[in-house]
């Protein structure tokens, strides 16, 4: 094989592994074309506040399908979560910390009590969410008392709409933010570079030195560039720090951990799993509290947000979560799917929403295309995967 | 006699394998011609080839198909053409009618384009009385068994006016009685002037129904015999399917027995759904160190759910009875705790119950002893690629490497993979239900040296199997089981296929042989 040949092959192959990928990187690059604003250091900051919710609901959603579930229920969730939320901070004027923890453990007990009936029962958890997504909405109206409440203010404000700047100075440009990313950089490529040792240690074949330099300079390059962005907007948002650490969290477990692979084995094949040792009740049970919990997460990041809580909150968010999951990659029958995946289909929804918004798309436009835009990410998507198949 | 199937030099690439390489084959009008060869040889592409599932211009060759040019660019060509494939895998849908599947995709129409059922459910009938099943064609197909499921797919054939039938494995689910009924079909088929092509691994049942037998090996033609020749016996066939003498079917072995180490006692299971059932009555059996232990039964005798309350009661309810291991009681109320106390257990049914098939090799193999790869919690993704390597070279799994997708492998290769997936659970005791169904002489002859190997290092290995020639040629003791009752143990010197037949058959009510007149 020549060398144009061969660098045709790598370019057809990492194609085929990341075809999302493309479509995101077209996305953005047709809107960055149709409205220079787009890129602009505040419009990124602003995307970041925006759209972190839908993020943290992918990321337990993309479990929830792997394991061969869904979960209807978690835009009444996030509703819950911030109406007690706002309840305890707001009305009885409790301090920030009580409203957050009393939301993450509404959220938890949310979650035990789907993943009872769909574990311990054997409901399809289609129905006991879709039952979940009415009661925890009228559970909102009761908590709420039909009534919005608002203002948060204070430190619970400054959840979903704070920065951490200013720390180390820095002329507009906040070097705090750019330490930290920096940081982040260097330790994901030295967590590269040991995975890379690792696989040579047990023999196994790696890409080759330049093309995983090149890589890692090409990655690096572009997360310094959105850093620098960011500093010279406002500072380091306190969401994207709480979304890092959630991300890192469960691309682990999901990977890495007895309980990520066991979710992967049963959504693969349940009977198998059982046959193998897996406890698939308790994982069944656990995947569902773990998506009570990311809800209330999403809840708390929501209402701080908005500044407030209202009985129709998070109307629909459910659907951004699992459109998000199936653009990045999971399978509807389960066993497939990848936090990063979910991650990158959520981002597709967060840039069409703003992308849009931002160009004075008009509102009854905007469903439409984010509708179009699904279905093809799919298309392209199982396009690539069917010409990677026929060509192995 | 003319020629109405001729295939030529018929090539077949994917991406890095020639699955076909120049296979030629003459089928005669009228006859019952068979097609040999081991998993992977290339018999079923070959017939997809010939179905049109694989359509013109992606292969090479020719194919004649009655004295004209056969271009198939689907199976609605071929089947147009009178070319019917029934595939290993039935492909009915359970809670249609009889007579609703009969005409699936293929349905009678009246006036206004609106189905016929009348016209229907009469033609149903009248082919149901050609494949000789007496079933109401309203009947919903789940209902059946999957004999008369194998008989409905035959009479759907015959709606389509079949003139070449192909059936690939037809027998491989059926019991004896089932299989006797579907090969007397096929003659009948026969004398009708329906010419048909049958794929098997069931050597014993080509020497029974074959005119001519094809044989082919790494995507190629070996030879077509004519079966009617004396020469033409099942040792001849497995010559020219394996490439070299099988001197013998079963590898020897020399038999070490040593302590016991895992007995069974009045085990007693009942049905998990209907009340008052006893699935397993009474049972007790014990196997020991350095020895396999048969269990033969007939279908429905209780078997696998023998088995499978036995492996941490993962079939039946109200389980009473003892297990010891290593001569002390034990408890295993659930599959982690059985495979914590080293017992193991391969399922007859791999595809349901035994791999994650959407899933790469690594993480099959690894799935039942991933505590291992995980001290704290936390796969060792490097380590486990390793030990999946290692089961690859050692089991002789055949893949380019272990992250190939468990779906794509044959049959005896999925079968190698579940070994390799409990024998790293390190078992004491592994009890195999049917290891060797549905996969060729080759790769059977390596299960039973990878189970040698098992008790060579002292391990006790409890093999399942309704193939007595099997079991009388690997095993050190059988138990027969029917209806739920051990009704006998035989050393297997003592042993002949009649007597455990004679065993195997003892009904309910009937009283057990004492020792003294089994033996």
């Amino acid at each position: 094989m020549n060398a144009i040949a061969s660098i045709r092959d790598v370019i057809t192959r990492n194609m085929r592994q990341s075809g999302i990928l493309v479509a995101f990187v077209v996305i953005v690059a047709i809107f960055a074309l149709l409205n220079p604003m787009f890129l602009s250091p505040t419009n990124l900051t602003n995307i970041v506040l925006q759209y972190t919710y839908i993020l943290i609901l992918a990321i337990g959603m993309v479990m929830v399908i792997v394991a061969g579930q869904i979960d209807l229920s978690v835009g009444s969730v996030v509703a819950l979560t911030g109406a007690v939320s706002a309840v305890v901070v707001i009305k009885m004027g409790m301090p920030w910390w009580m409203g957050v923890l009393a939301a993450l453990v509404v959220g938890l007990l949310v979650g035990a009590w789907q993943g009872f009936w769909v574990a311990y029962v054997g409901i399809p958890g289609f129905i006991v969410t879709l039952a979940g997504m009415l009661l925890f909405r009228g559970l909102t109206y009761v908590v709420l008392d039909n009534v919005s409440l608002s203002p948060f203010g204070g430190t619970y404000y400054g959840i979903a709409n704070g920065f951490v700047n200013g720390l180390l100075g820095g002329y507009g440009v906040d070097t705090f933010t750019l330490v930290i990313f920096a940081i982040a950089v260097v330790g994901f490529g030295v967590s590269q570079w040991r995975t890379r040792q690792g696989k040579i240690a047990y023999q196994q074949t790696v890409e080759s030195l330049p093309l995983f330099v090149v890589k890692l300079v090409v990655l690096a390059a572009v997360v310094m560039w959105f850093a620098y962005q960011l500093a010279s907007s406002r500072g380091l948002p306190v969401v994207l720090i709480i979304l890092a650490a959630l991300t890192i969290v469960y691309a682990l477990v999901t990977q890495k951990s007895v309980f990520g692979r066991h979710v992967y084995a049963i959504g693969g094949n349940q009977h198998a799993a059982e046959l193998s040792g897996v406890k698939v009740k308790k994982i069944n049970f656990w995947v569902f509290v773990n998506m009570g919990l990311l809800a209330s997460v999403a809840g708390i990041v929501y209402s701080s947000r908005v500044n407030g809580a209202q009985p129709a909150a998070g109307n629909m968010f459910e659907l951004d979560a699992i459109a998000a999951c199936f653009i990045g990659g999971a399978s509807t029958s389960g066993g497939v799917g990848r936090v990063g995946g979910a991650l990158i289909g959520g981002l597709i929804m967060a840039v069409m929403s703003n992308g849009m918004q931002l160009m004075g798309v008009p509102t009854s436009v905007q469903p439409i295309v984010k509708g179009l835009v699904l279905l093809l990410a799919v298309a392209f998507d199982i396009y690539n995967r069917r010409r990677a198949a026929a060509l192995r | 006699m003319s020629t109405i199937l001729e295939m030529r030099s018929i090539v077949k690439e994917f991406p890095g394998v020639k699955a076909l390489d120049g296979v030629d084959l003459d089928v005669t009008r009228g006859e019952i011609h068979a097609i040999c060869g081991e998993n992977g040889a290339g018999k079923s592409t070959l017939m997809k080839v010939l179905s049109g599932v694989y359509p013109h211009g992606t292969y090479d060759g020719e194919i004649v198909f009655d004295g004209s040019a056969a271009e198939f660019g689907s199976i609605n060509d071929s089947e147009a053409r009178g070319v019917v494939i029934i595939h290993q895998e039935l492909a009915l849908v359970p809670y249609l009618s009889v007579a609703e599947n009969i005409f699936l995709g293929n349905e009678r129409r009246g006036r206004a384009g609106l189905i016929d059922w009348n016209q229907s459910n009469a033609e149903a009938a009248k082919l149901l009385a050609r494949v000789g099943l007496d079933e109401n064609p309203l009947t919903p197909v789940g209902t059946l068994g999957v004999g008369k499921q194998q008989l409905i797919e035959i009479a759907k054939a015959l709606s389509k006016e079949v003139r070449l039938l192909i059936l690939d494995e037809p027998t491989a689910a059926l019991n004896d009685t089932d299989s006797e009924h579907l090969l007397d079909l096929l003659r009948h088929l026969k004398g009708q002037g329906i010419t048909s092509i049958i794929i098997s691994h069931k050597l014993n049942e080509i020497a029974e129904i074959a005119d001519r037998t094809t044989i082919i090996r790494d995507g190629r033609t070996i030879e077509t015999i004519d079966m009617s020749e004396p020469t033409s016996t099942q040792d001849r066939i497995i010559r020219g399917m394996v490439g070299r003498d099988l001197e013998h079917r079963y590898p020897e072995r020399a038999s070490v027995v040593g302590d016991e180490v895992l007995r069974v006692e009045d085990w007693t299971v009942f049905h998990p759904t209907q009340p008052g059932r006893k699935v397993v009555d009474g049972a007790s059996f014990n196997v020991r160190a350095g020895e396999v232990v048969g269990i033969a039964g007939l279908m429905g005798a209780g078997r696998t759910e023998l088995a499978m309350s036995i492996f941490g009661r993962s079939y039946g309810r109200n389980i009473s009875g003892r297990l010891y291991k290593d001569g002390k009681e034990i408890q295993a109320r659930n599959v982690s705790e059985a495979i914590g106390h080293h017992i193991a257990y391969a399922t007859e049914d791999r595809k349901v119950y035994g791999l994650n098939l959407i899933d790469d090799i690594r993480h099959n193999v690894s799935s039942a002893g991933l505590g291992q790869l995980a001290p704290r919690g936390w796969v060792n993704g490097n380590e486990e690629l390793r030990v999946a390597e290692e089961y690859r070279s050692s089991l002789n799994i055949k893949t380019p490497n272990v992250l190939a997708s468990v779906g794509k492998l044959s049959g005896g290769n999925q079968q190698k993979v579940v070994l390799s997936k409990w024998l790293y659970t390190d078992p004491d005791v592994l009890i195999v239900d049917e290891p060797t169904r549905g996969i060729d002489v080759g790769a059977k002859y390596e299960i039973y040296t990878i189970i040698n190997k098992m008790v060579a290092a002292g391990k006790a290995v409890v093999v399942i199997s309704s193939e007595l020639p099997e079991l009388l040629g690997i095993c050190d003791r059988v138990y027969t089981l029917a209806f739920g009752r051990i009704t006998g143990e035989v050393p297997v010197a003592e042993a002949t296929q009649e007597g455990l037949m004679e065993l195997m058959t003892i009904e309910r009510d009937q009283p057990l042989p004492t020792k003294e007149n089994a033996s």
